[in-house]
């Protein structure tokens, strides 16, 4: 797939946070094959340096996308991704312009106005945004070439709560790339977004806070490479009956 | 002057923001400022004046989702 330009190695991405370990993380960055992780910024302490972890982010060679988590207004979302361009040099932007504390849910309105600025400045945009079809409209108007819907509220491992929602998404941009961002829990649940025509999914707690983190990264991998060619493949129709496989033609008849 | 820096008091002499980051020990390059709710790159800081009360924040790369 391509965002922005840029052909991407993989169709997984995956966040940084909440691993067991500096070298888990690193072997999961590896395992999973990705060609894009997602960093943030955060307050730092005087004599202290966050440039430990960056460093490690940059021996794995992989592309960076930081985004505003955290941010609950257009504004402080906007200062945050200019902050986030100077200290890793990059202008790609995960937009994140949070409404709820306790759902996450993105603040859309927040949202479209901060993804204005923020692409006008020359910000390369991936906005964390719902199914809503208009929203997505907005958007682009924005200057988005991409869009981020959530499967589920972040970090819940729920999976794809509406799934109707994210194939009329599929429909109605049949040409911008769709990443499925948050909410993924299991295997099955990437699986099933990339059948659903998704480009990418990103995802994080389900690999950090698996058990065997480095192994789930090779899981959510192979679901997401299996998910695409099944979507590739064009599947069969759902039937209500029963049909048989073996043909009857020619069927013995013991009477 | 006294200035607020990630939401802490701090006392400062360094007119400048520059000066005031030296002063407090912030001497990592992978770091990023705002003054006062707006961004303050790293080339200007040197002439970014401070005045008593102004808000500061300092950033630095994090794990993230």
């Amino acid at each position: 797939m391509k965002v922005y330009g840029e052909t991407m190695p993989s169709r997984l991405f995956l966040g940084t946070a909440q691993y067991p370990s500096p070298a888990i993380l690193q072997a999961a960055i590896k395992a999973s094959g990705t060609g894009l992780v997602t960093v943030s910024l955060r307050r730092e302490a005087a004599h202290g340096s966050g440039a430990g972890f960056w460093d490690l982010l940059r021996e794995t060679g992989v592309r960076i996308l930081p985004n505003t988590a955290g941010c609950h207004s257009a504004r402080e979302a906007v200062t945050t991704a200019q902050m986030a361009r100077e200290v890793f040099g990059t202008d790609w932007i995960k937009l994140e312009v949070i409404g709820h504390a306790d759902t996450l849910q993105p603040d859309v309105f927040g949202l479209v106005e901060a993804a204005r600025i923020l692409s006008a400045q020359g910000f390369k945009v991936f906005p964390y945004t719902t199914e809503d079809l208009v929203v997505g409209e907005r958007l682009l108007d924005a200057g988005c070439e991409v869009l981020m819907p959530w499967g589920a509220p972040i970090g819940s491992g729920r999976g794809l709560v509406n799934p109707d929602g994210l194939r009329a998404m599929r429909a109605h941009f049949p040409d911008v790339p769709l990443v499925v961002d948050a909410g993924i829990g299991r295997p099955s649940d990437a699986a099933a977004a990339m059948e659903l025509g998704m480009d990418a999914v990103l995802l994080n707690t389900a690999v950090a806070k698996a058990g065997a983190p480095v192994l789930m990264a090779r899981a959510m991998a192979e679901a997401i490479a299996a998910g695409r060619a099944g979507y590739d493949a064009d599947p069969m129709e759902r039937r209500d009956m029963a049909v048989p496989s073996t043909p009857v033609l020619g069927l013995a008849e013991f009477i | 002057m006294k200035i607020l820096v990630n939401s802490e008091p701090h006392d400062v002499t360094g007119p400048t923001l520059a000066l005031a980051l030296a002063e407090l020990g912030y001497t990592s390059a992978a770091l990023a400022t705002a003054l006062n709710g707006q961004f303050v790159a790293r080339d200007a800081r040197a002439s970014q004046p401070l005045e008593a009360g102004d808000r500061i924040e300092v950033l630095a790369p994090m794990q993230g989702g």
